[in-house]
């Protein structure tokens, strides 16, 4: 076996390195830069069951080491991404994480039913997290009960394993964690992005057209690695790591805190070679740390 | 393709006030041909700024490898930009992007119109117009005197009108005051430069093939994150949005809502 290979509920991952929701598109982009098949998986651009424009713009801005963003899941709608988006990544050996979004828990439910039946689907990850659209997205993820049920129900209708994906806009992200672990998911994929504001210095007003907007980039690394190493200590189901990683050491770190496989953001929009360079320069740090398997590192944080 | 590469900085000057000219030489010149498109720069190592810049190619120089970029350094990563000195190395990514198409036509005129730092792209494609047999009319409006560029290099390659808001240089007033007064015999019209620049002389062209470049915040440059769309007009267009990045940043007249 590989030193990279990495085994999850449903998915054989060539190596731990797979770009993160929203930051990836449907991989189209990134396909005229290098192959796919390379990427440990690929975690598409949130699905609904409609079509959605999105937010006005202006969607992002820079902050100091981050960016925000509304984006807003836009998206082509859940016939579109089965029909299209996901028969062209097929193409690939690459196994593919369906981000699932919606307004009402049928939304979710309707999604996560159709979309796990496309072959290359290997895992669902529930977008209840999202903190840019008004309705849904992030009112599942700040309530332990309604994340349970919400797991639960999606649970019951995916052919294919199920992640979530928390959000760190809570208190106590634990509670989060345990409760959709208790609702039958398979794992959890964490930390979507920090709300945060940033103001025009000139009007007073808010730079983003929706005021509000996820923070990301390296800027938010600590509290990721904070988080994953606190719900690591609580739950049996395993982690997908991020937040802020960029650099190969950032993998290291994540994998070290609890998480047994590593997801790059914002990274891709600074370097879109980004996940195929971190892959390539992983054995070589896996050498300077004298470790044989990248297994090896998951949880050392934890170790007395 | 797209290609990344550290390109070396061969020159960099200012050219009027927080008005600056790059060259950069290295492989991905090879890569260029399109007038319009851009390159996504980054300013420093580090994180700091985080994202990329993007900026439209001025001109290239494919024998010599090398090819230019003029930009306004008014925030923190172009004013770091700024002080990027030759012999030093800048990560570029492109070139990105749709550019002008380089079309001819009987009627051999074109008007060229650009708006402050709008401008710069023009000039490579009124040199790649005139390479096919066109004579493009120069029509660039700037805020003042102080930050006028590159007037003598358009007046090289054609007829040139400078305009300034506060008639500091040339005629007083806006881009369309110019374009009122002049004869509409024109094959085609090409315009960079503004939102309410682009909105104006589309109107004020109506009926004329057009082409409009825009400029709107962007994150990755190449169409993956979604942060720079805009609506489209349907009826004419189909589809319900563009990315300015990755579809554009050139669209024909008409597709853009403006």
């Amino acid at each position: 076996m590989s030193r990279l290979q990495v085994e999850l509920p449903g998915l054989s991952l060539k190596n731990p390195i797979m770009p993160a929701s929203g930051c990836f598109g449907f991989g189209k982009e990134f396909a005229k830069l290098y192959d796919l098949s390379q990427l440990g998986a690929i975690m598409i651009k949130a699905t609904t069951v409609e079509t959605r424009l999105g937010n006005p713009t202006p969607r992002v801005a820079e902050t100091p080491s981050g960016m925000l963003n509304a984006i807003g899941l836009q998206n082509p709608g859940l016939k579109k991404v089965v029909d299209e988006e996901l028969t062209w990544l097929e193409q690939f050996d690459v196994p593919i994480i369906a981000n699932v979004a919606g307004t009402l828990l049928e939304d979710y439910v309707e999604v996560a039913k159709a979309i796990s039946l496309s072959p290359n689907v290997k895992a669902l990850e529930l977008n209840i997290s999202c903190p840019n659209v008004k309705l849904g997205g992030i009112t599942f993820g700040t309530d332990p009960i309604i994340a349970k049920e919400l797991t639960a129900a999606v649970k019951a209708v995916s052919s294919v394993p199920v992640y979530v994906k928390l959000s760190p806009n809570v208190t106590d992200i634990v509670s989060i964690a345990k409760a959709v672990e208790e609702g039958g998911a398979d794992g959890i994929t964490m930390i979507n992005t920090l709300i945060g504001m940033r103001l025009d210095t000139k009007t007073g007003k808010p730079v983003i057209a929706n005021g509000t907007g996820g923070l990301s980039g390296p800027a938010v690394k600590p509290v990721a690695i904070r988080m994953v190493y606190e719900v690591s200590k609580h739950v049996s189901i395993p982690i997908i790591g991020m937040g802020g990683v960029s650099e190969v050491e950032d993998v290291i770190d994540f994998l070290s805190a609890g998480a047994s496989a590593v997801a790059v953001g914002t990274a891709n929009f600074v370097d879109p070679f980004i996940c195929p360079k971190l892959i390539e320069e992983l054995p070589a740090k896996l050498d300077e740390l004298r470790i044989e398997h990248i297994s090896e590192l998951i949880g050392r944080s934890h170790r007395v | 393709m797209i290609k990344q590469e550290l390109m070396e900085v061969v020159d960099q000057r200012k050219l009027a006030r927080n008005i600056f000219e790059m060259t950069l030489s290295g492989k991905l010149v090879d890569e260029m041909g399109q007038p319009g498109q851009f390159v996504h720069i980054r300013v420093a190592g580090g994180n700091e700024p985080l994202l990329r810049r993007p900026i439209s190619i001025s001109s290239v120089d494919k024998e010599k490898g090398q090819f230019t970029v003029i930009y306004r350094a008014e925030g923190k990563g172009t004013i770091t930009l700024s002080s990027r000195k030759p012999g030093e190395h800048v990560d570029v990514l492109g070139p990105l992007g749709n550019g002008f198409p380089v079309k001819t036509d009987d009627t051999q005129k074109v008007f060229l119109i650009g708006g402050g730092i709008g401008v710069p792209p023009l000039y490579e494609l009124s040199k790649q117009l005139i390479d096919v047999g066109m004579k493009p009319i120069h029509i660039l409006g700037f805020q003042s005197e102080d930050v006028v560029f590159y007037e003598e290099k358009f007046k090289e390659l054609g007829e040139t009108f400078i305009v300034t808001v506060d008639g500091t240089t040339g005629d007083k007033g806006f881009v369309t005051h110019v374009i009122d007064r002049l004869p509409k015999d024109i094959g085609s019209y090409y315009a960079c430069g503004p939102m309410p620049m682009l909105k104006a002389v589309s109107e004020q062209l109506e009926g004329i093939e057009g082409y409009l470049s825009f400029e709107e915040r962007m994150g990755c440059g190449i169409g993956a994150c979604f942060a720079c769309v805009c609506k489209t007009n349907q009826e004419q267009d189909g589809r319900e949005y563009v990315k300015i990045c990755s579809d554009g940043p050139v669209f024909k007249a008409g597709v853009v809502e403006l």
